[in-house]
């Protein structure tokens, strides 16, 4: 009986130090949420992490969630992102078989359609690097399969909100 | 600034923290440490088991309003502390478990953390879920800026339990100690102080309330409000429910009080509370036992949850006015701002409802006969003074305290509320004796939970703290046995403990007095002894496994359907 539910996206300034991903992705386990990607990097102040989650449910289980990470000591600041209002970005790199000279260039038309670039190439394969949100590079792997994906590594999505909406220490 | 060794520069800190005992049990990656405290004045109690360490602390912090602290060695030692700091977590208790460590580097790198080096445990990973925060200590320099911050983390905001995990070499090594360092936490402000708007919402609320009613929690107790709850609820004629850790928040003789809500709750307020038009909640969080079907709980009334926690709002039950904020600046701000407008209202409806319902409670016990827990309980409120400290262990000993045992003042009835911790009530109360040495310190306790903890009689022995352990011996596990009597047609599995030990006996295989009683008379001059003593004393009190503790809240349902016994 789950209520609406939908993607939401948190962003989250904590301190950049061992252990913070843990007690997040921990305490996200304890309380039954489940974690659909997250991201993390260093961010614009020195000692702090940005971590980008993406979770599905419905609001007031966003709710609970930021909450709960609010109490984490180590968390300074947590927000949910307004989809309306939200660069988010997500990087994959796609290693496709191109054994047929003819897929080969399939593959590279496709990549200069979808923005993307070659990174690596090899006798019977390419990588592919491929940015943009979600649904973009969910477009780009379903077109590859065709010709055959050996490999796929996602970063899952990372964002920032546009223009003076911040999400960052004062 | 200092030049002395880690384990020297632990000492320190807590001697600037103000720390006077220390429960623990020492071992290979503490004894550094323990070497320091030899010749420290801070005193050390030898527990005998890691377990009772965290407990004694726990009690020791809930007496005294402290911070209580434990210790154990690395490996087992800091595993044992496990459910004794998720207890103290659970009821908001501020305890500091310090832990030995392998070494984080060494010449001799098989003893390493890491390297599953002999009695490694990953009590930092192993704790994160259970602990308000805790820390690995990477060098010597940093321990005394990490035990400045786990006192202020710990005793802050809602109080909870912080581990501090000491490896071995950081207490040998040497560095310059900085004791001045001011701590900050850009993740963690505490705050203590109601937003206005909030305030006037829920003065507009309470205002207008024809039946008001205020359920305080541990919160009340914790943030030392008392006094406001008190000044609150005589000015509207609100009755005061409590949970069982909010238990001695109100003086449970005074005519607002309705005494315990919930699964066990009294007949007065899990009668009232349904009826409620505007629910005043402070310092608590909801628990299921307190509200059983959440839906009907206060279905019609307004709610006002107060709490410092903002996560436990929303958590359990959606309140009409949330505030976050400390239970005694907002009961106090609540307060001064109904004095200038509120006039006191006829609310003889009300009243004489809430009279009728506390006298149907009263008449369950006065129809006792014989050695029955709610009749011994009262008994023995009769014989302590108002400021002794009551602890309880788990299942149906807790229940009958909660019920028939009634507190006066606040930090007097220690419980495991929320872990329901079997075995916490003997070792808290050996913490309790010690935190109010001039105070007499009762356990009421049940054969199944005692016997979980009871090798701490020697340390309540040789440690000379001389507490009374009750032992009401049904000779079962019986709380499992009353829902297997209710509720699984009397298939009692597993539950029978088989009359064993013979409580006597083992009081006195540890130097403590032991008493059987089998009469009300002789529990009453067998207890009035025991608080006089200054040895510990185990009163066995032998009373019927069929025994149930009624009123009881079938689990899930609504906590107005009261089975009533």
């Amino acid at each position: 009986m789950r209520k609406r539910e939908k993607m939401y996206t948190i962003s989250a300034i904590v301190e950049h130090k061992p252990g913070v991903l843990y007690s997040v992705s921990n305490m996200f386990r304890r309380r039954d949420f489940n974690i659909e990607s997250i991201s993390v990097g260093a961010a614009e102040q020195k000692d702090l992490a940005r971590m980008i989650i993406t979770i599905n449910g419905d609001e007031r289980t966003v709710e609970q969630v930021v909450k709960q990470m609010n109490k984490l000591i180590d968390v300074v600041k947590v927000s949910i992102l307004d989809p309306e209002s939200t660069v988010a970005r997500e990087l994959a790199l796609v290693k496709v078989n191109t054994l047929e000279a003819r897929v080969r260039s399939d593959v590279i038309n496709y990549t200069e359609i979808f923005k993307g670039h070659v990174v690596d190439v090899a006798h019977d394969s390419l990588i592919v690097e491929i940015t943009g949100d979600s649904e973009k590079i969910n477009a780009f792997i379903d077109l590859m399969r065709s010709f055959g994906v050996k490999e796929i590594a996602r970063t899952g999505i990372t964002a920032l909100s546009r223009g003076m909406r911040s999400v960052r220490m004062e | 600034m200092a030049e002395m060794n880690g384990a020297q520069a632990l000492v320190e800190s807590l001697r600037k923290q103000k720390a006077d005992v220390i429960f623990g049990i020492p071992g290979g990656a503490l004894i550094p440490v323990y070497d320091v405290l030899y010749e420290s004045d801070i005193r050390h109690i030898l527990m005998r088991h890691e377990q009772c360490a965290a407990h004694a602390a726990d009690g020791y912090a809930r007496a005294s309003g402290r911070v209580g602290v434990c210790m154990a060695t690395s490996g087992p030692g800091a595993t044992n502390l496990v459910t004794g700091i998720t207890n103290a977590y659970m009821d908001s208790s501020p305890i500091i478990a310090f832990t030995g460590q392998v070494d984080t580097y060494s010449a001799n790198t098989s003893y390493m953390i890491g390297r599953d080096a002999f009695q490694e445990a990953d009590i930092i990973g192993i704790t994160t879920p259970i602990t308000k925060c805790n820390f690995l200590v990477r060098s010597a320099e940093e321990i005394p800026r990490t035990v400045k911050s786990a006192f202020y983390i710990a005793s802050s905001g809602r109080p909870g339990p912080v581990v501090v995990d000491v490896p071995r070499n950081t207490q040998t090594e040497s560095a310059d100690m900085d004791f001045s360092d001011n701590i900050e936490f850009r993740g963690y402000r505490p705050n203590y102080e109601p937003h206005p708007l909030q305030v006037e919402r829920a003065v507009r609320l309470l205002l207008n309330a024809e039946r008001p009613i205020i359920v305080a929690g541990g919160g009340v107790i914790l943030s030392g409000a008392s006094g406001e709850l008190l000044a609150l609820a005589e000015l509207l004629l609100a009755p005061v429910a409590t949970t069982l850790m909010g238990k001695g928040c109100i003086p449970e003789n005074h005519p607002l009080s309705l005494g315990m809500l919930g699964m066990h709750g009294t007949i007065a307020s899990n009668s009232l509370v349904p009826e409620a038009d505007v629910l005043l909640a402070v310092g608590m969080r909801f628990s299921d036992r307190t509200t059983g079907d959440v839906n009907e709980f206060c279905p019609d009334g307004k709610i006002i949850h107060v709490d410092i926690d903002s996560s436990e709002i929303g958590k359990n039950i959606r309140p009409d006015v949330p505030i976050v904020a400390g239970a005694k600046r907002t009961l106090q701000a609540i307060h001064d701002r109904l004095v200038e407008s509120f006039k006191k209202k006829e609310r003889s409806l009300w009243l004489s409802r809430i009279q009728e319902m506390k006298k149907q409670q009263e008449e369950m016990v006065k129809s006792e006969r014989g050695l029955k827990p709610p009749r011994l309980l009262a008994e023995l409120r009769k014989i302590l003074p108002e400021e002794a400290i009551m602890t309880t262990e788990v299942g149906q000993n807790q229940m009958w305290a909660a019920l028939y045992l009634k507190a006066y003042k606040p930090r007097t009835f220690i419980t495991s509320g929320g872990l329901g911790t079997m075995g916490f009530g003997f070792p808290a109360a050996i913490g309790a004796k010690v935190a109010c040495p001039d105070v007499p310190v009762v356990d009421v306790a049940g054969d199944g939970s005692f016997i979980m903890t009871e090798q701490d009689l020697a340390s309540s022995v040789i440690g000379k703290i001389p507490v009374t352990v009750m032992v009401l011996n049904n000779s079962v596990l019986g709380m499992v046995a009353q829902w297997q009597r209710l509720f699984y047609g009397r298939r009692y599995s597993g539950v029978d403990l088989g009359g064993i030990p013979d409580f006597v006996k083992l009081a006195e295989a540890f130097g403590a007095q032991g008493v059987r009683v089998g009469s009300l008379e002789e529990f009453v001059k067998a207890m009035k002894m025991a608080i006089k003593s200054d040895v510990t004393t185990v009163i066995d009190v032998p009373i019927s496994s069929e025994d149930n503790v009624f009123p009881m809240v079938p689990p899930g349902g609504a906590i107005n359907k009261i089975i009533k016994g």
